[in-house]
Formats: structure tokens, sequence, C-alpha cells
């Protein structure tokens, strides 16, 4: 097993854990969009960094050049960040209309107000 | 002219009519537009199912770009069926929602809320109708994400935070699909999922497919709601408009459902997931964990809409039952159950719907009696219920029939014994309804209700008679189901 030759994997396998772990970790909205974002990137390392080959270049094609990198991942990638970026908008977004709502950006807050408005009914 | 680019026009027409509805800034205007983008788009999947009937294949390459380097969108008997599915629950659902969102959701919001509906339907077709797995997550974002924005716009400020959770739930699932794509990517350096598959089966190193596999099924189980990673569901659909509850509950799971079945029977092939690998197993017994705690759980429920959402949850279980047994049969259960469930579900959430419009909430404690003031309502509440049930005459009588028989054919009669003790779950939490509505003395509050819009009564009953038209005959929605299920399974072994 190679390990140093995989390290591209390492790291995304490293930031993707990051992410995820944050997501359960932090009762704090904004924090648990920050740790989705982290998450995400993860991905986008996945599919950008097996694009490269050492010494390979724009795939333009030439009678000097033999080995090309792999155009396709940083577009679809690209498409991935837009993705990323709307759901981080809406996201944060949401959370404006939580904090206008309760008051609160932290979950146990708010889902203490929403047990005391089941059992108390307003 | 038009006719060979039905595939592709039916996903654009409600994609261009959003941003038109968010300019023109008009309720009224969005909703005729949203009426017309979404019957436009019963009658093209009605058309394209008429050409694929014979079990032929409809490849539309986008830009005429070849397939499998530009994007194809395949439409077979197993999406075609889908397709007509999704565009009659939203066809459906368009008309009864006037008068449904007019009162639940501000004036000056409502052309937004159909731009989402809009979004959101050609998010689910583009699911359903594309060949190419990066194309889906692009359309799984679009449908997740205009989804989140419909459940925020519910009344209570709990569908703020049951937007947020699903939200974030839905990420995760979409992002572990896309890990999986990007991993069958890597070894197959395709992402047309008809040329995955054919150069799958040249794949020495499998362990990153199995890791595939594994992201995959994990991502699409988030968006299906497979218990136990179905939290999400029960405030979203409990919190959101009922409307947009209605078309969810009938559509979004189903679509995902459908993700589900393409990948294990398209793209890695029915003896890679089934044979090789325990999933079938899993999947068992999942379901049948679905199929009994989730009915559990509605039983103890005192909102009305959570219920159901619960029932939602267990009657899932009944599909992916119909899937783990990876046979004909077991097959043709699962996609009938999707078919039958998407009916008897969508009329449901539609007459509670009806009741929250003159009651303003469906929890238990207010509607007793109610069947007094609202009996055309409580009464197709009842019929939904049966069906629910799996009473003789009702849908979900046929779909059951066909469980319990693939159930049989497998030799785990045990299993048929399961689904006929689950469904009598589904009779305790069908009974608290008809007991409060028709046995408990009206508030006098409620005496004074009248009996729901026609508008919002005709679409519903349009639903109950489906329940009931197919499951007196059910010939059409069996035999669609059985050849779905008969060109899946002739996929790669």
């Amino acid at each position: 097993m190679n390990i140093a030759g995989h390290f591209s994997y390492w790291i995304t396998i490293f930031v993707a854990i990051t992410g995820l772990y944050i997501i359960i970790a932090r009762g704090n909205l904004i924090k648990k969009l920050v740790g989705l974002s982290i998450f995400q990137t993860s991905v986008y390392l996945l599919y950008i960094a097996p694009g490269k080959l050492i010494g390979g270049t724009a795939p333009i094609v030439a009678e000097q050049f033999r080995v090309y990198s792999n155009p396709l991942p940083h577009v679809l990638i690209l498409t991935a960040i837009v993705v990323g970026v709307a759901t981080l908008a809406l996201g944060l977004a949401l959370v404006v209309r939580i904090r206008e709502a309760y008051g609160s950006i932290e979950e146990d807050e708010i889902l203490e107000q929403d047990e005391t408005a089941i059992t108390d009914p307003r | 002219m038009i006719t060979p680019h039905f595939p592709i026009l039916q996903v654009v027409l409600p994609l261009i009519a959003a941003p038109v509805m968010v300019l023109a800034r008009r309720g009224t205007l969005a909703w005729l537009l949203a009426v017309a983008v979404s019957w436009a788009g019963l009658y093209i999947s009605l058309a394209l199912l008429a050409q694929v009937a014979d079990g032929g294949v409809i490849s539309y390459a986008i830009g005429n770009w070849p397939p499998p380097w530009g994007i194809e969108y395949r439409i077979d008997r197993v999406n075609a069926f889908l397709l007509v599915l999704v565009s009659l629950i939203a066809a459906v659902v368009v008309v009864y929602s006037r008068a449904s969102i007019g009162a639940e959701v501000p004036r000056e919001q409502q052309y937004l809320f159909y731009a989402m509906y809009a979004l959101c339907l050609a998010g689910l077709l583009g699911i359903a109708a594309t060949g190419d797995a990066f194309n889906l997550f692009v359309f799984l974002e679009i449908s997740s994400l205009s989804t989140y924005v419909l459940i925020a716009m519910g009344r209570d400020r709990r569908a703020l935070m049951a937007s947020y959770q699903y939200l974030i739930m839905g990420t995760i699932g979409a992002t572990f699909y896309v890990i999986g794509v990007g991993l069958l990517y890597l070894m197959t350096g395709t992402l047309n999922m008809a040329d995955m598959a054919a150069r799958l089966q040249d794949v020495t190193e499998v362990r990153p497919v199995l890791a595939a596999l594994a992201f995959i099924t994990v991502g699409v189980c988030l968006k299906l709601a497979l218990f136990p990673l179905h939290v999400w569901l029960p405030n979203a659909y409990a919190y959101a408009p009922s409307a947009v509850t209605a078309f969810l509950a009938a559509t979004a799971t189903k679509v995902s459902v459908y993700v589900l079945l393409r990948f294990y029977f398209s793209v890695f092939g029915a003896s890679a997931v089934f044979a090789a690998l325990p999933m079938g197993k899993i999947l068992l017994l999942l379901s049948l964990a679905a199929m009994f705690i989730a009915s559990a759980i509605a039983i103890f429920q005192a909102d009305l809409k959570r219920l159901f959402a619960y029932s939602s949850v267990a009657q899932i279980g009944y599909i992916t039952l119909g899937i783990s047994f990876d046979s004909v049969t077991g097959l043709t259960a699962g996609i009938v159950h999707l078919f039958n469930h998407a009916l008897t579900k969508g009329a449901l959430f539609m007459l509670l719907g009806c009741i929250a419009l003159r009651l303003g909430g469906v929890r238990f404690d207010n509607i007793r009696g109610i069947a007094r003031v609202m009996p055309v309502t409580s009464f197709g509440i009842v019929l939904g219920g049966l069906s629910l049930i799996g009473v003789p005459a009702t849908v979900g009588f046929v779909s059951k029939w066909y469980l319990v028989l693939a159930a049989l054919e497998s030799g785990q009669w045990w299993i048929a014994l399961a689904i006929v003790l689950s469904s009598l779950l589904a009779v305790i939490y069908v009974w608290r309804f008809v007991e409060a509505a028709y046995f408990r003395e009206p508030d006098p509050g409620i005496v004074k209700l009248k009996e729901a819009p026609l508008e919002m009564l005709v679409p519903a009953w349009l639903m109950i008679a489906g329940c009931i038209y197919f499951g007196l005959d059910a010939s059409l929605t069996v035999d669609g189901a059985s050849q779905a299920a008969a060109t899946l399974l002739q996929g790669i072994r």
C-alpha cells in the first residue's frame, strides 16, 4: 500500500471527515453550514486531483506533447461549486429567518423553545 | 417536428417558466403558467410512455453531442412510467394549490411559490429523464434546493427549522451521491450511465466500485427517507404548506427510489448488488424496521400531518421491501406501490389541506366531529386510509397482494406474515382519525365551518377516485410496473 502516493486521497478523506464532524458536533447553525461547506469542498478535491497528470499539458493537440491532463473534472467541479454556493446562500438565508423567528441560532435553544411551545400552547 | 425533442422539452419548459414567473411578479399569472407547463408535461410524458411501450429506448443527445461524450437523455419503460407519475401528480396538485396556497402563503410571495414549484418539477423530471450520472446530481440539487424553499414557506416558524434540517441532511445525501459518482468516474472514465455499466464489467479493481456503491446507496437512501435515515421527513412534511406536502410526499421520495433502482439494476447490475453482496438482506431488514417502527410511531402522533408523514416512512419500507427480493414479482410490487402510494398519500395530504384551510390545523384535539361539517373531505380521508391499510378494491390491496406473492415466491412466508401484521398497525392509526372525526361531539367552533371549496375537493377526489379505480382494475398500473421491472432485470446481470 503506497501511502505517500495516495496523499491527495488522504487529504480528501481528512477534509471530508472534518466537515462531517463539524456538522454533527456543533449546535450553532452557522457553524454547521461551515462544516457542510468544508465537506462539499472535499469532493472538489476528489474530482480534481486525479485529473492532473504529472508532466501532462493542457489538452491541446500538438506534435510535441503526448500526455494530457483531463479537463472534464474541472468543468464538473465548476458546476458542483455553483451548487455549493447556492446551498450555502439558501442555508444562510434560512438562518437569518430562523433568527428573526426565534431570536437565536443555537440549535438546543431553538428546540427548547419548540418544546415549551408544544406543552404550553400559545 | 417537435416530437423528437420531447425528452428534453418537458424538463426545459418548467425550467424556463420559473424565471419568467419571477419576472412577471403576478400570483395569478404565475399560477396560470404553472398549470400550463404542468399539463404540457403530462401530455409529453404520456406521449413518451406510448413511444417506449414496445420496449424501445429513446436516446436524445443534448446539443447534438453524441453519447457518451455529450449528455444523453435516455427514456425507457422504467423512467417513462415515473415521468407520467411525477407530471400527473404535478398537474393535479397545481390546480389544487391555487386555493390552498392562497390561504397559506402571503399574497406577495405567491408568484415565488409557483416559481419554486416549477423549478422543483423541472428537477424531478430531469432526474427521471437523464442518462448521465453527474447531470442527475445537478437536477437532484435543483429539486432539493427548491424543496427547501417550498418547505420554509409554511406558516409555522417550525417550518424554518424543518427546512434547515432537511437542507443539512439532503446536502449530505447529495454529496455522498456525488462522491460515489466520482469514484465510478475514476474507475471507468465516463459519466454516461449505460456506458458506465458496460465499462464496469471490465474493471478488475473492485474495491473503489464497492465504495461507490456504498456511498450512492447511503446518499440516495437519505433522500428517499429509508429508515433510519428518515429523520428529516416528518417535520418537513408536517410544517410545509399543504400543497407542498401533497406534492413532495407523492413525488420526491419516489424519484429517489427510481435513482436507487437505476443504479442497482442498470449501472452496477443486479448480480453485483444482490448476489455478491448482502444488499438484499440489508434492504429487507431496514424495510421491515420501517414498516413496523414508523407505523408504531405514527399511532402516537397528535398531529394528522405528522401521523401520515410517519406512515409515509413505513410505506417507503414496502417499496424497498419489493426491491430487496430482486425478482420480477418483487420489483413489480415495489414499482406498483410507488405509483399507488403516490396516489394515496397525495390524496390524503390534499384532503388534510382542505381541513387545514377551514380549521387552521389538523391536530387531533381540533378535528373532533369534523365529519359532520366536512363530510366529503372526511369520507375521502377514510377511503385513502383504507387504501393505506390495503383493503380490497383499493390500490393498497394491489400492492400488498404482489408483495405477499413475491415473499411467498422467495420462500420466506414469514415476510408475508410481517406484511399483513404491519398493515394492522395502519388500521390503528386510520381508526384514530375515524374515531375523532365521526364519533366525537363537535366543538362549538367547528359547527359553523363549511365544506372545503370545490377547486380543492375535485383534484383531491380525482386522486381518491384513482385509488379506487386502479384498485378495481389494476391491469394498467400492474402491466406498466411489470414491464418496467422486466426492463430493469434485463439490464446486465
